[in-house]
């Protein structure tokens, strides 16, 4: 049994999102390649073969392929499936837009989200923003799964893996890039940071957003996150909501200021090795899943609570 | 250009769903239900380029039993033109939707398809872009902002890092994200004039469709539950619990 695992990476870096698929994708067992596709990806390929227990790594470098559009990249691994039972990929954007186009050209069923790896062949998932966890065998020829990272952990790199370059195949071209608006930053990433400092609708601005919530981040070497009413009201960019609909985090220490614990937005950190809650009204209920809760004016604790770092 | 809208009939966002005690699934009976969210904001961007004059017609489509008749009315009384019912009472994973969404759309041949990008109870994300596949169109999922010019839509997207913009060709696939658009609401005069619109009613033979599921539920179990911690009375004793964690803070 071989697995094909499609790397998640920028064309410069490879994810920290592809460390922890590659541990669902040991725990199914057999040999794992890894599919790094994309524009001059040289320096990825040989981040991947570092990763342990890849046993190849397959770089194909093509022009379309540096956008990840959905169309020539699901293309390409169905090009590939012929030769793998197992396709996994991260549940990233791009794996979230990839891998049901896959499923759906090689006839199959997709098991989306997996947060365990019961049997080769049997997954569990959560259903209803993760109130309910359904367990799903899957006996068909082949299997397409993406992977909820914050459940697993990273794979090491003590690995030295053969990187073996293929060629491109013609896209369909039925998608161009035209703009990315990516925000770049220094701080940790939202899915790979140790600790996350997250506001919600009580910020009341994007002004206060950045006055209240990210020097307590900066104190705490910390990412930011927001609930969707912050995103929404334009506190916060999109890229930072966290919930059902949003990034799924666990991260050591989530902090949850002025967020009231909808379950949309618990399902994406209710994982948390340790969560703190500030809220000045005392029943939210983002204090029943709460390590600590602290009751008050988030105007008058972040500031305290930063100098006291 | 007609736009076909795909609606799903889903527990409604605001009720907690309870596990079955034997573990066979959730229990739906007797809980509020609604279009899936993301389904109304595929309507209502679809009602908006009606009526801005780019498309001709809105028809909404949705599998499943007898009963989502009550989000197609509720589509119809957004403003949708006509509705389709696909009528079955199995379970249907994604990919036998996107085949019968794949079979509509070849008897309706419409310019656009607007999915929703995930429906709230099975959280699959994925029958928007199967049907693409299946319909060999291009796909922008995860939709914020949509324009339609010249044959081509251009797409802004909801992606991990921030925003991408992607140009498709139509007929396309767009699969929406939150913040593309505030849904109306159905007022009551179109509530009561929605019941009058048409509704046709198909099964899935009609469009040549097996829904036998791909995948065998073994199990549903109620997550584990957290337990509630500690109230700190103050910023310093926060920080000392923090410390006290070793290497937390
Ligand atoms: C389809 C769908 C998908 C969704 N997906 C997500 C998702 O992925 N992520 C997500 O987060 N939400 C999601 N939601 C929205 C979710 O249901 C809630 O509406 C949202 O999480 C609420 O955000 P909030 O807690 O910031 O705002 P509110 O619920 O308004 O809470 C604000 C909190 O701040 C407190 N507060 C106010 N002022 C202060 C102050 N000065 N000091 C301290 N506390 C204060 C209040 O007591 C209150 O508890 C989704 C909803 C739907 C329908
Ligand atoms: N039974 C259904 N009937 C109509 N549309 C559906 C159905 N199931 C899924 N969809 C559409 O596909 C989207 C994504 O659903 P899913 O892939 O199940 O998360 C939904 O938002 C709907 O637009």
């Amino acid at each position: 049994m071989t697995i094909l695992l499609l790397a998640d990476h920028d064309n410069t870096v490879l994810s920290d999102q592809t460390a922890k698929a590659l541990s669902a994708a040991r725990q199914i067992g057999g040999d794992v390649h890894v599919l790094v596709a994309g524009s001059g990806v040289e320096q990825v390929a040989d981040a991947a073969a570092r990763l342990t227990g890849v046993s190849k790594v397959l770089l194909v470098d093509g022009d379309d392929l540096g956008h990840k559009l959905a169309e020539p990249l699901s293309a390409l691994i169905v090009s590939l499936a012929p030769m793998y039972d197992t396709i996994v990929v991260a549940a990233t954007s791009v794996g979230k837009s990839v891998a049901p186009r896959v499923a759906a050209l090689l006839d199959v069923a997709q098991i989306s989200d997996i947060v365990a790896v019961i049997a080769p062949n049997i997954f569990r998932r959560p259903i209803y923003a993760g109130n309910a966890f359904q367990t799903v065998q899957s006996d068909e020829s082949k299997k397409v799964i993406t992977v909820r990272t914050a459940s697993f952990a990273s794979a090491t790199e003590e690995g030295s893996a053969e990187v073996q370059t293929l060629a491109a195949i013609p896209g369909p071209g039925l998608s161009r890039h035209l703009a990315d608006e990516l925000s770049s930053s220094d701080r940790p990433k939202l899915t790979s940071a140790k600790t996350i400092v997250a506001g919600g609708r009580a910020l009341g601005s994007a002004q206060k957003f950045q006055e209240f919530i990210v020097p307590v981040a900066d104190k705490l070497g910390a990412a930011i996150g927001a609930s969707r009413a912050a995103v929404d009201a334009g506190y916060a960019p999109n890229d930072w909501q966290v919930g059902q609909t949003g990034k799924v985090v666990a991260p050591d220490l989530y902090i949850a200021c002025g967020i009231s614990g909808a379950i949309q937005h618990v399902a994406g950190m209710k994982d948390s090795k340790i969560i703190v809650a500030i809220n000045k009204d005392e029943d939210a209920p983002i204090f029943h899943i709460a390590d600590y809760g602290l009751v008050g004016d988030i105007f008058e604790i972040l500031p305290e609570l930063r100098k006291a770092l | 250009m007609k736009v076909l809208v795909p609606v799903k009939r889903v527990v409604d966002h605001n009720v907690k769903i309870r596990v079955k005690s034997d573990g066979s699934g959730v229990d739906v009976a007797n809980v509020k239900m609604s279009m899936n969210p993301f389904d109304e904001i595929s309507v209502e961007e679809a009602l908006r380029l009606k009526e801005a004059g780019v498309a001709s017609e809105v028809i909404v489509v949705s599998i499943g039993p007898a009963k989502v008749e009550d989000v197609l009315r509720t589509a119809l009384a957004m403003g949708a033109d006509r509705a389709i019912l696909v009528e079955t009472e199995d379970k249907t994973e994604p990919l036998a939707v996107a085949k019968i969404l794949k079979g509509v759309a070849e008897a309706e041949r419409p310019g656009l398809i607007i999915a929703g990008k995930q429906a709230i109870d099975d959280d699959s994300n994925q029958t928007g872009q199967m049907l693409s596949a299946l319909l060999g169109w291009p796909q922008a999922t995860f939709a914020s902002k949509l324009e339609i010019a010249e044959g081509a839509a251009i797409v802004t997207r909801e992606v991990d890092g921030g925003l991408q913009v992607i140009g498709v060709t139509l007929p396309a696939v767009v699969t929406t994200d939150l913040r593309l658009n505030s849904p109306r609401y159905a007022s009551l005069p179109n509530i009561m004039k929605a019941k009058k619109k048409p509704l046709e009613r198909k099964t899935p033979a009609d469009f040549g469709v097996d829904t036998t599921p791909r995948l065998k539920v073994l199990k549903t179990e109620e997550p584990e539950v957290r337990k509630a911690g500690i109230k700190v009375k103050s910023v310093a004793e926060l920080v000392e619990k923090l410390k006290t964690h070793a290497g937390l803070i």
